[in-house]
Formats: structure tokens, sequence, C-alpha cells
């Protein structure tokens, strides 16, 4: 079970991506939201999407438990 | 003991998919510009839609082999939950078409889009299940009868979003091989979050699934014995 954790964050982490440091192409310039991303907010959005997925998520665990809880009850 | 590891291993890979959606760099796209993001979001309902139905007729399918009911739990289940993230699938792209194609499309282009009709079909389909199985109280029949007819309904999705959406023109990507996977099209950095993403969406479909299953096992136990 923490093996195959690790190995699940390992897996995660092994995608980070080395392209972020590469350099924007007259494309890139003209399609991308540098702005968005040059004064901050987009960590906003991030912060937000990841509390909503994350209360979510808590939620699911929750109601695995108690499902188990009633299972154990039988 | 039930096995965990997959549902931290969900939990993990939706974060990644959250944040790296968000910040990683993508390619820089026409039209579409940033909202290539989708990706990972929208395309990732109807991975999941498919995975779905698939383990439902499988169910269905072992049902009728064994006539054991807590198969027929299985596939309805998986049913359901598959067209919860059909119908999720189809109002993101909804939104994601309403701001990319209304800028050079015609309305007509739209209504007519293929791959739009063909999914909307094959929805239908699904949801007449629902309506079936809802109309027939007697529990073997309505086992039978459901299991049949999902056969039919997964055999519908075949020609409704994997082959007609490839023969026809359309506005959606993808006519040139496979919609969502089509290796010259998907940049590298869109694929380091999209497969991960596929995977946690897909988990999270069958998390919420496993749970409803054990719940209709409980309350079937309980007219059972209680």
């Amino acid at each position: 079970m923490v093996k195959k954790i690790t190995l699940a964050v390992a897996l995660c982490l092994s995608m980070l991506p080395l392209s972020i440091l590469a350099q924007a192409t007259d494309a890139e310039k003209k399609y991308t939201a540098f702005e968005m991303r040059s004064n901050g907010k987009i960590y906003v959005v991030v912060a937000v999407v990841l509390i909503i997925l994350i209360g979510l998520l808590l939620y699911l665990v929750r109601l695995d438990r108690k499902i188990s809880r009633l299972e154990k009850e039988k | 003991m039930r096995k965990r590891w997959w549902k931290i291993v969900c939990i993990l890979l939706l974060i990644y998919t959250v944040v790296g959606g968000f910040l990683f760099p993508v390619p820089a796209r026409e039209i579409l510009h940033e909202s290539i993001r989708n990706l990972y979001f929208h395309v990732c309902m109807w991975f999941g839609m498919m995975i779905l139905f698939t383990t439902s007729v499988v169910y269905a399918i072992k049902y009728l082999r064994s006539q054991n009911l807590a198969y027929d739990i299985y596939s309805v289940n998986f049913a359901r939950v598959g067209i919860l993230f059909g119908v999720l699938g189809y109002s993101t792209g909804i939104v994601w078409a309403s701001y990319t194609w209304t800028e050079y499309a015609t309305s007509t282009q739209i209504f007519t889009e293929p791959k739009l009709l063909g999914a909307a079909i094959a929805l239908l389909v699904y949801f007449a299940y629902l309506v079936l199985r809802g109309s027939i109280t007697d529990i073997d029949k309505k086992a039978k009868v459901s299991a049949v007819y999902s056969i039919f309904a997964y055999v519908m999705l075949f020609p409704s979003i994997w082959i007609l959406p490839r023969l026809l023109d359309s506005l959606h990507p993808g006519k040139e091989g496979n919609p969502a996977l089509n290796f010259n099209d998907l940049d590298g950095r869109l694929r380091m979050v999209f497969y991960p993403a596929i995977i946690g969406w897909a988990l999270l479909g069958v998390w919420i699934t496993s749970l409803r299953i054990r719940l209709d096992l409980l309350k079937e136990k309980n007219m059972l014995h209680g």
C-alpha cells in the first residue's frame, strides 16, 4: 500500500514539465493569456477550484466511510 | 478490507490535473487560445463515460449468463454514473463551443454538427434505458430486460459517437482520426496533464459508482432479510 502510494507520487512528480522554462514564441504571445499569469490572478482561480475539488473529494471519503460502517453493522 | 490505494491515486491525480491544468504551459492555438485547457476536463468526461458504459455492458452480459442480481446492480449503477459523465461532457462542450465555434461558424453548421448529434443520440438511448428500467416492477424481469437493452444501447454508441463523427465533416476536432487521442495534434505539454487527468476522472467515476453499488447492495440485503 505505502509502496504503491510512493510510486504514484513519484509518477506525478516525474511528469512535472521542464518546458515551463522555455521562451515564448510569437504565436504563444498572441494566443496565451499572459496577463492573468503576470498579475498572479490565475492562482486565485486555481485556489478556488482546488477548494471545491478537495471539498467534494472529502465529502466522497466521508460517504465511503459511512457506507463501510453500515456494511459492518450487517 | 477494501483496497484504498486507488482512491488516493484518484485524489492525487485530480489535484495534479487542476494545478497542472491551469498553470502548466499549453501550446498556442488559433481560435481555442487558452481554452485548450478544457481538454483536461471536457474530454476526460467522455473518456469516463465510455469506461463506465463499457463496464456496465460487461456486467449486463455477466448478469445474463449467471442471473445473479448483484451483477444487475453493478450494471445499472455503472450506466447511471456513465450518463452523469456524459451529461457533464455535453454541457461543458456546449460552453466551450459557444465561446469558440461561434466566432467563425454559422448556426446551421453548429446545429448539424455530427458529433453533437451523435452524442445526443447516444445519451438519449441511455436515458431510455433508465426509463425502461423504471417502468418494470418485477425485479427479475427488470434486470433481464434492462440487461438486454443495455447491450443494444452500448452497440448504439459505436455508430453514434465512434464511427459517424469520424466520417463526416465537423467543427469538432478529430475527423482525421481519433477525436481524443490524435497524436499529431496532441502536444507533449498537453499529454503530460491529459493522460493523468483521464485516469483521475475515470477513477472518480468508478469511486462514485462503487459507493452507489454498495448502497444498493445494502438496500437489497435489507429487503431480503429485514
